[in-house]
């Protein structure tokens, strides 16, 4: 292991053999977890003749991407998952913001009984709850809305969390600043405490976004047209057909389907895992 | 400000989380429970009383047991290997060595993939004889296997796929933690002579204790609530060889359309997830806060 | 629990009011699940027939929604069915009759049936697809996509073989003959080629039913309560089945996928394979090497299931919708249009004066394979069909899987299943 933040002393020969040995280890484990995708990366670029023959002068080709394009309107898919992510994520700051305000800065009854109630949601997911969700959303005529696929995620209690913490390193000298000078609860909430946790907005938007995009289980119970399919549920029809299969076409649309993250990632690589990691820190 | 002014903002503060936490999350899982003793009405016949009647069923119902069993093997199996996969790769991602950006990128990539995107494409992987793992293993003489079409491999190829998936997201989580531990420690621990190994034994591990716990019940409910790649990949099979929990209780509900067993399937996947909270909050915070 | 019927009372009282408002506006129109569960750009012929539909009948508009495969376009037409919007018409498996009836979903064709021409339309399906569509005395689907397995071999591996490429095994003993020939092993022993290939991924109830009616026997009676999974003809049937890969090793081991063995077929890794009669036009079209293809071999008789879609009417919207959707399954299902999807996509044409319009016969000149599922027809057995459908299928389909994986005997997989079925099934007896 090359661990920890130890700076290496000299070196013996030994030593440096085994620590040649350990770097290449660490090369190797990269290499592998890398792989899977640029195997896939390969089959979507080439034509379906060469997805079990690994050729480098085989010829590169887009038609896997046109044919799976063709294959499935992932256009319409493309637009109703950046609907659901765009009305989840505006609710999910709206609502959790104003939550998070008041179990930071408000005492009232029975507030550590309502927080437990909160966090209770970290550990049960709304998928969890998949089957009396699903009856609760026909009660409500909304099954097949985005509606249906978004509400039970808007109330997050991971965004409650994560921002009353931040609230909570607010100094309350501003808070009270801000007061002295009349703004009342809401204006103290966006002119002092909304800009200064900034980067947790965009942590949080970032994790969400991402687990959205990626959500399988309950959009796929919940809806039943394309008009409403996020790009997740889309693939899964596509890629089930019950006779032959092209691997180059579902790599293709895998890949497709993921491009944006991918390429966002690519991208913004520091801040995504800056942001992951500000999440992750309680 | 008087005080019954600020209870009331307060609450009108809170109204909307908690309506609708109340509405998905609170008031599901106690009808859950209600509707566990009844059976599913179907067509005119409307839903009948059965008392305990479906969680006899359970005790007798191969299927379950199964998912059971198999929910079980899968997260034992995946938790501790995604866990120390992310320890290492946070420490590799942590150290000095050159090219570090595109192992954090490696390693991380598949973490934002969807699970469908990336199940559909091990899928082939998986494929016997000409898929890329029976190919790779061919070189070396190994015969073709029906990785997910035998009842011995399904589940270890289904958990082989989420430690891949997994192991990157929670590696975020330690090096977050590892980037606070102040480097004086290293240099200290290296003036007086403590190897590495040591010096991560008693000094990195240790330290690095809350964020193991975090990441433990995060895998935990994780593996009890990530399906994608079941349904992807194997359906449940051979003979409900690779079934998970969750899986079972999808396929009651949507696909057999029984939703009062479904029911009791979900009280059961709820007292797992309620005493995993019991033993994060009672136990094992107070030990590890004593470290 | 009365709140909960109550509520999707409610919601389908909405749900018809919606529908009433809909209909005040001419033209009629309807939706039509499709379960794309084919290869192929099967949603292009769709379209062209319901756009050739829509001149023809200009006050009626068909949307088709696709809807994944069967198993997905019966949760979701039930899905919307519960939540008071079903489509009005749907492809679902015509074993799912039962499961339909039992929701209350659909309505029986008979209803629709008026002038003599309706009669003379109903009564030109093959009897043995009608099998899957009745109950008590009732038409409750319309045979629209059928299908039943036939057998494809590998005529280059035959000559390797020394086999007479032309002649397919005809009975048990000679698939196992032929396939212990065909099986090629490399230096070291790993398999290179395997004899013989039969799917057993999803439905593999399906396939055993073909063994089981060679065999002389049958998996479930006509009134979907009562299966016969532990009886003998079953058990050897399985046996036979588990024995090419367990005993004979001519077969890959293990659970083999529907969408694999086509390609395994085309990529050399199987020399024989039974597959659906839907793959015709796949294998027709995939093959690089010249193939044969021929009815299921025979054991005590011959015989072979059907399989496949029944276009399904749904209660619960407007009657004038519902009248629609009748014009467009019967414009659909009638000699023409029939022989054309039959041409089109390889199902078989479920009504004899479908195979003798020219377009038909024309091709069967021209592709003498498309011949061989008409052939199989008087062989035919009806498809598993109960109460439950879904859930007995997946438990006899578990047997098979244990079965042949290995973790059971044939014997113990289906008494197994049996018992399990019997637990299911008894509350409809």
């Amino acid at each position: 292991m090359s661990v920890s933040a130890l700076p290496q002393p000299l070196q013996s020969r030994e030593q440096s053999f085994w620590h040649a040995l350990e770097v290449l280890g660490c090369y190797l484990l990269g290499a592998l977890w890398i792989l899977p995708l640029l195997y896939a990366v390969w089959m979507a670029f080439h034509p379906a003749g060469y997805e079990v023959r690994l050729d480098l002068t085989a010829p590169l080709t887009l038609t896997n991407f046109i044919q799976a394009w063709n294959a499935a309107p992932f256009a319409r898919y493309f637009l109703n998952t950046f609907v659901l992510i765009s009305v989840i994520l505006v609710s999910q700051f709206v609502i959790c913001t104003l939550a998070a305000y008041a179990f930071a800065r408000y005492d009232f009854r029975g507030k550590t009984l309502v927080f437990m109630l909160v966090l209770i949601q970290l550990m049960i997911m709304p998928e969890v709850l998949m089957v009396e969700n699903y009856r609760t959303m026909v009660k409500l005529g909304l099954v097949d809305t985005v509606w249906a696929m978004g509400l039970p995620y808007m109330a997050s209690a991971f965004g409650i969390f994560l921002l009353r913490q931040a609230f909570l390193t607010v100094p309350k000298e501003l808070d009270d600043a801000a007061r002295v000078e009349g703004a009342g609860p809401l204006g103290v909430l966006l002119k002092v405490y909304v800009p200064l946790s900034r980067p947790i907005y965009v942590a949080y938007g970032l994790v969400s976004v991402s687990y959205h995009w990626n959500n399988l289980l309950w959009p796929l119970v919940i809806t039943n047209s394309v008009s409403t399919r996020p790009l997740t549920v889309g693939l899964q029809v596509f890629s089930s057909p019950d006779q032959g299969v092209q691997w180059s076409i579902i790599s293709a649309a895998a890949l497709m389907t993921s491009a944006p993250l991918l390429i966002g990632f690519l991208l913004f690589q520091r801040q995504f895992v800056q942001s992951f990691m500000r999440a992750g820190i309680k | 400000m008087t005080q019954g002014r600020n209870q009331i903002t307060a609450w009108l503060l809170l109204l909307p989380a908690v309506v609708l936490l109340a509405a998905f999350t609170h008031v599901p899982a106690v009808m859950t429970l209600f509707n566990s003793f009844y059976n599913t009405p179907r067509g005119v016949r409307p839903a009948k009383f059965v008392g305990i009647g479906h969680y006899t069923d359970m005790l007798s119902d191969p299927v379950f047991l199964a998912a059971l069993k198999n929910n079980a093997i899968y997260a034992i199996g995946t938790v501790p290997v995604a866990i120390g996969l992310a320890m290492l790769m946070a420490l590799i991602v942590n150290s000095s060595i050159r090219g570090k950006a595109m192992l954090r990128m490696s390693f991380f990539l598949p973490t934002i993939l969807p699970m469908i995107a990336v199940a559909n494409i091990w899928l082939f992987f998986y494929t016997p004889g000409y898929g890329l793992i029976d190919r790779f293993l061919g070189m070396f003489g190994f015969a073709e296997r029906n990785w997910l079409g035998d009842g011995s491999t399904a589940l270890g190829s289904l958990m082989v796929l989420a430690v891949w998936k997994e192991a990157g997201f929670f590696m975020i989580f330690y090096l977050a933690a590892l980037q606070q531990i102040s480097p004086s420690l290293g240099e200290a621990a290296a003036l007086e002579g403590a190897g590495r190994w040591y010096f991560f034994r008693r000094v990195t591990f240790p330290l690095l204790m809350p964020t193991t716990l975090f990441v433990l019940i995060n895998a935990i409910i994780n593996s009890f609530r990530l399906i994608d790649h079941v349904i992807v990949m194997t359906r449940g099979g051979p003979d409900n060889a690779s079934t998970l929990l969750l899986y079972y209780i999808y396929q009651t509900a949507f696909r057999f359309w029984d939703t009062g067993y479904a029911a009791a399937l979900t009280m059961v996947l709820l007292a797992l997830l309620a005493l995993l909270a019991f033993v994060q909050f009672g136990i094992l915070d107070r030990r590890v806060h004593y470290k | 629990m009365f709140c909960i019927s109550g509520k999707w009372l409610g919601a389908a009282l909405l749900g018809a009011g919606l529908n009433l408002g809909v209909a005040q506006a001419a033209p009629v129109e309807i939706s039509f699940y499709y379960p794309v569960a084919i290869g192929g750009p099967v949603t292009k012929i769709v379209d062209d027939l319901i756009a050739r539909f829509e001149t023809a009948n200009p006050d009626i508009k068909v949307k088709a929604i696709y809807s994944g495969t069967y198993s997905e376009t019966i949760s979701k037409s039930l899905t919307a069915f519960k939540a008071g919007q079903p489509p009005e018409l749907a492809v679902m498996l015509s074993a799912d009759l039962f499961t339909l009836i039992d929701e209350g979903a659909i309505a029986p064709i008979d209803d629709f049936i008026k002038t003599d021409d309706d009669k003379a339309w109903l009564a030109g399906f093959s009897p043995v697809f009608m099998t899957n569509s009745k109950s008590e005395d009732k038409t409750w689907g319309i045979p629209f996509q059928r299908g039943t397995t036939v057998f494809f071999w590998n005529k280059d591996a035959f000559k390797q073989a020394g086999l007479n490429p032309d002649v397919g095994p005809q009975n048990w003993d000679e698939v196992v003959d032929f396939a212990t020939k065909l099986t090629k092993r490399d230096a070291s022993g790993n398999v290179t080629q395997w004899g013989m290939q039969v799917p057993s991924s999803l439905t593999s109830y399906w396939l055993l039913q073909g063994y089981v009616a060679q065999n002389g026997g049958t998996i479930a009676n006509l009134s979907g309560d009562q299966t016969y999974f532990d009886t003998p003809e079953v058990i050897e049937g399985l046996q036979y089945w588990t024995d090419l890969a367990l005993k004979h090793k001519v077969m890959k081991p293990g659970v083999i996928e529907w969408a694999t063995n086509p390609k395994d077929f085309f990529e050399g890794r199987a020399a024989m394979i039974t597959t659906t009669s839907g793959n015709l036009t796949n294998v027709k079209a995939n093959a690089p090497f010249p193939f044969g293809v021929q009815m299921l071999p025979e054991h005590k008789k011959r015989g072979a299931p059907t399989s496949g879609g029944n276009i399904f009417i749904f209660n619960g919207t407007a009657p004038e919708k519902q009248q629609a959707a009748f014009q467009f399954a019967k414009w659909l299902t009638s000699a023409d249009q029939s022989a054309e999807w039959s041409i089109k996509t390889g199902y078989i044409a479920p009504r004899d004066d479908a195979w003798n319009t020219p377009a038909m016969q024309a091709y069967v000149k021209e592709f003498p394979g498309a011949a061989v599922p008409h052939d199989q027809i008087p062989y035919l057995v009806p498809e598993l069909s109960t109460h439950e459908n879904q859930r007995v299928a997946r438990i006899i389909d578990d047997g098979i899987e244990a079965a042949l994986t290995g973790s059971k005997t044939p014997a113990q997989a289906m008494k197994d299943a049996q018992q399990e079925a019997d637990r299911v099934l008894k509350q409809y007896r």
